[in-house]
């Protein structure tokens, strides 16, 4: 539990994704079996109790401390389970114990004496939670509470309440366990069995420590990793034999991976995550032994609704009857990775297109479309494509070159995606504040504003979005030294920067998609804004109106967009 | 009948004055005569006409402040020798705080006040532990006077740190810590865990590290962090001021682990806001534990609290029948008001260098946790 805790607590406070793996990779080292499975199986979410409601927390905590220095403390840390976790009364030579007062000088500092009580394992717990009738719980915690130092005690009471928040995804886990298999097994075959194993994975360890077999998923419907793009940029563009291409438009949705075999059905997001719960009207539809690429997008007889839609959909867990009806989940195919238990991925592109086809006019699989391959002549077609390519749903073009087998990962060269020309506003930075990690130091996350009215005649800068990336090392010091030159207001860990008509900064912002958002004050919501350029030629007051954007939200380009690229695909 | 405290030992606009003795206890304000317990700048000022402090407390204020700003003259008072002020009997004893820090024990008519100044009970290599003295008014601080703060024990915490150093060997563990008291216990600590490999320092750390040295208070092999070419400290362990560990100075580091040793680090959301990735909780302050039992054991029927959390320890003190009175006294709260809303930082003033401006003004542990709070 104790190193468990510890490993909880330097995730949540590392920013670095080298860093957090390192962290995991000594965690499954050194901790024994079966804890080490435990803690992974708690921190890739596989456990999930709710035992322990944080009634039951705050009653214990009640019950061992004064309430009126409890309200005080849970006022000033803010958190229940924390709070409880630091006041917790530690019985004398207990949890850390410590002298009062030692002899003087140097090297005072005494061994601690030897605990009364120990903490239990992580496996003690999960075991003990599963089996104990309720009204014993509160005894058993305590008891815990009793034994173990703060630390453990908040990773345990956060563990029983659910409240495990960690900062380092499944991915990184399977990354730290491939290096610790010494370079004999990819994440990626991690990947490919991980959804048919169980906690606490003591096959799993086996297999990783070459003391075993791999672990055989047989038909559990397992996830693959999935085979991803590269963005095409201007040198690749002119090399491009485009006749060894298919062409589809890029969906702006979530790319998934149905997997339905004779063991199951799951629904995957790109990164591995289980979000079967969150589409039930998909897993539904899912009655066919397959392993399916697509988009999942929200749709309304036939037509893709924005994102914004969709984001509906992705923020819960499991959806009201309401939400689904109002947003509709369909899935738009790409590709398809097993029939009936063959692993076509092997195959051309072009033959799984074909497999793809037959299979679905043979199926016919309810909320299920294939995204349309797009006709394209020359590079020139092309190039007018992607120009007109302006609809809410489209993002731009998918390449893909018909003799590409399925490879997971982001092999050079087989599939490119060539995103549609951003759009541009000249915007005003208002509000500054630091960033993680490497960033920690300097000033790079930036919220930008447009002028509602006339800069300097009544007119005000309205925050349209924030942006964290585009610019150069060099453009972020310039930045960052202005920043600091600059501030007129502190807010916490927020500047505010001089934003007047005459004195400023102006960033030329690049944004995929504007869309209308009643949750915006400014009524618009920017898709993937970034910093293409520092505008130091220009003063603020030249800045764009809020008018301006506005006319460049997707409803507005919707209709002129979507009729160019009918007569665009048809020329 | 020996008269109440409070009819000799005031609460002034200057500060705490004994009236008998004509003098100001840590005044903020400059005063004719002042008694000062230790050398953090809250409780020293300069300014005064008279200074009496203990010689380690004289020491390090003329480091800090130079040495004509100390006071006009300066008296220096060993722990343990009495001294008659005016109508008032006087006399110093350690208070576990900081190398020189000392509690003023004071009699008048019978009647006996210990001010504590800020202290701690945990064992500290770099100084005298705290002394408990029976009295009629304890006068105690309440910087971590809420039950959630409890520090463990603090060669725990070093070890921490060590092993993170040996997880992460290619990059540098960069440790804020304020440059009186915390800076030196660390790196006698560290000392104590077996690091003995050079200790790189900020350059406002290293002044009081030497005095310290020139104690008698040995510290081993210390570098200039400033002089290492950039980007060669890599499994380094690097003390720098708190305000320095996360901004323009830290960039010479190679990939900083970014540490910061304070009593404030026990709440997560605090050690998360200001960006620390390996909190050390490391304190010169009594933690909740040691002041309750401080308060036993010295046994005062009153207390008064001078800063902090006060309201709290009040309650405490009333749950266990003894009169608990809030003090309030402005000064050593006020850094913390001043800091609110704003980031601790070494360039906060335009044009000053962190090399200037860091860790010789408002770097206690005090600032620290308001400015943190603030942030959260």
């Amino acid at each position: 539990m104790i190193a468990f805790a510890e490993l909880l607590e330097r995730l949540t406070l590392t920013p670095g994704r080298l860093a957090k793996i390192a962290l995991l990779r000594r965690f499954f080292e050194t901790e024994p079996d079966p804890d080490r499975g435990i803690g992974l199986a708690a921190l890739t979410g596989e456990l999930a109790f709710d035992a322990a409601k944080p009634a039951l927390i705050r009653a214990l905590a009640e019950s061992r401390t004064d309430p009126i220095l409890f309200g005080w403390s849970y006022d000033y840390v803010g958190d229940l389970a924390e709070t409880v976790a630091l006041m917790w009364p530690e019985p004398p030579g207990g949890a850390s114990p410590k002298p009062l007062r030692g002899p003087p000088g140097p090297l005072a500092a005494p061994p601690p004496a030897p605990a009364l009580l120990a903490p239990p394992l992580l496996a003690e717990v999960v075991e003990a939670l599963a089996t104990t009738a309720k009204a014993d719980l509160p005894g058993l915690v305590a008891g815990w509470l009793d034994a173990s130092p703060a630390g453990a005690r908040l990773a345990m009471l956060k563990l029983i309440t659910g409240g495990l928040r960690v900062g380092a995804s499944v991915r990184l886990a399977k990354i730290a366990l491939a290096e610790l298999s010494g370079g004999r097994i990819a994440a990626d075959d991690i990947e490919e069995v991980w959804h048919s194993l169980v906690p606490p994975y003591g096959e799993l360890f086996a297999w990783i420590e070459g003391r075993g077999e791999r672990p055989d998923p047989k038909d559990a419907p397992v996830f693959r990793p999935p085979m991803l793009a590269h963005p095409l940029e201007a040198p690749d563009l002119a090399s491009l034999a485009l006749e060894q291409y298919l062409v589809e438009w890029k969906w702006d949705g979530i790319r998934v991976q149905l997997a339905a075999t004779a063991g199951g059905r799951r629904l995957y997001s790109r990164g591995a995550d289980d979000i079967s719960a969150a589409f039930p009207e998909i897993l539904e539809a899912m009655r066919f032994d397959a392993v399916l690429d697509g988009e999942l997008l929200v749709m309304r007889d036939g037509a893709v609704a924005p994102f914004a839609d969709l984001q509906q959909r992705l923020n819960r867990k499991a959806p009201t009857g309401v939400m689904l009806q109002r947003y509709p989940a369909a899935v738009r195919l790409y590709d398809i990775l097993f029939e009936r238990g063959d692993d076509l991925r092997a195959l051309p592109f072009a033959q799984r297109r074909a497999r793809l086809e037959a299979w679905h006019a043979a199926v016919r699989p309810e909320r299920m479309d294939l995204s349309e391959l797009v006709p394209v002549g020359d590079i020139a077609a092309l190039g007018d494509l992607r120009l007109g390519a302006r609809a809410a749903s489209i993002e731009g073009l998918m390449l893909k070159r018909r003799d590409s087998p399925y490879v997971p990962g982001r092999p050079r060269g087989l599939w490119w995606k060539w995103k549609r020309e951003p759009l541009n506003i000249d915007a005003v930075l208002m509000y500054a504040q630091r960033g993680h990690g490497k960033r920690s130091s300097f000033y790079s996350d930036y919220t930008f504003g447009l002028w509602r009215g006339e800069p300097g005649a009544g007119g005000e800068l309205v925050p349209v979005g924030k942006a964290y990336s585009g610019f150069t090392d060099a453009e972020l010091a310039q930045l960052d030294r202005w920043i600091r030159n600059h501030t007129v207001g502190r807010f916490g860990p927020v500047r505010e920067v001089a934003h007047e008509p005459g004195e400023g900064i102006v960033l030329e912002i690049a944004f995929d998609a504007a869309q209308r958002s009643a949750r915006h004050k400014s009524g618009v919501a920017l898709r993937f804004p970034r910093v293409s350029r520092l505008r130091t030629d220009k003063p603020p007051d030249e800045a764009d109106r809020l008018d301006v954007l506005l006319r460049l939200t997707d409803s507005e380009l919707d209709a002129t967009a979507s009729q160019a690229i009918r007569s665009v695909a048809k020329a | 009948m020996a008269p109440h405290p409070e009819s000799w030992l005031k609460v002034l606009p200057q500060g705490l004055y004994c009236e008998p003795g004509g003098f100001f206890i840590d005044p903020p304000a400059p005063v004719e005569r002042a008694i000062v317990t230790h050398a953090h700048a809250d409780h020293a000022r300069p300014g005064h006409g008279a200074v009496l402090a203990s010689p380690e407390t004289l020491r390090l204020m003329a480091v800090r402040m130079g040495e004509d700003r100390v006071a006009g003259s300066r008296q220096a008072l060993d722990y343990g020798e009495p001294l008659s002020i005016g109508e008032a009997r006087v006399w110093l004893r350690p208070a576990g705080h900081v190398l020189g820090s000392a509690q003023v024990a004071m009699d008048w008519r019978g009647s006996r006040v210990v001010v504590s100044g800020d202290y701690k009970r945990v064992p500290d290599p770099t100084c005298l532990p705290f002394e408990p003295i029976a009295c009629d008014v304890f006068v105690t601080e309440a910087t971590f006077g809420l039950p959630v703060f409890r520090h463990p024990e603090p060669a725990g915490e070093v070890r921490r740190l060590l092993d993170s150093v040996a997880l992460f060997p290619e990059r540098t563990h960069v440790v804020g810590c304020y440059a009186l008291g915390k800076t030196q216990r660390l790196i006698a600590l560290l000392r104590a865990a077996g690091w003995d490999r050079p200790i790189h320092l900020h350059g406002a750390l290293i002044p009081l590290c030497r005095a310290y040295e020139a104690m008698g208070i040995p510290l081993g092999p210390l570098l200039p962090a400033t002089e290492a070419p950039r980007g060669t400290l890599g499994g380094a362990i690097v003390l720098a001021p708190p305000s320095a560990i996360a901004d323009r100075w830290a960039r010479r580091l190679a990939e900083p682990v970014t540490c910061l040793a304070s009593g404030w680090m026990r709440v997560r959301q605090r050690a998360k806001a200001r960006g620390v990735e390996l909190p050390l909780v490391v304190s010169d302050h009594a933690d909740w534990d040691e002041l309750c039992a401080t308060i036993e054991e010295v046994d005062a029927p009153e207390i008064w609290v001078t800063h902090g959390r006060e309201e709290a320890l009040i309650h405490a003190v009333t749950q266990r029948g003894r009169r608990g009175r809030a003090l309030r006294l402005l000064g050593y709260g006020d850094e913390e008001e001043e800091a609110g809303g704003r980031e601790p930082e070494a360039d906060a003033r335009p044009g000053a260098g962190p090399e200037a401006s860091a860790g010789t003004g408002t770097d206690t542990e005090a600032d620290l946790g308001a400015s943190a709070g603030a942030a959260a």
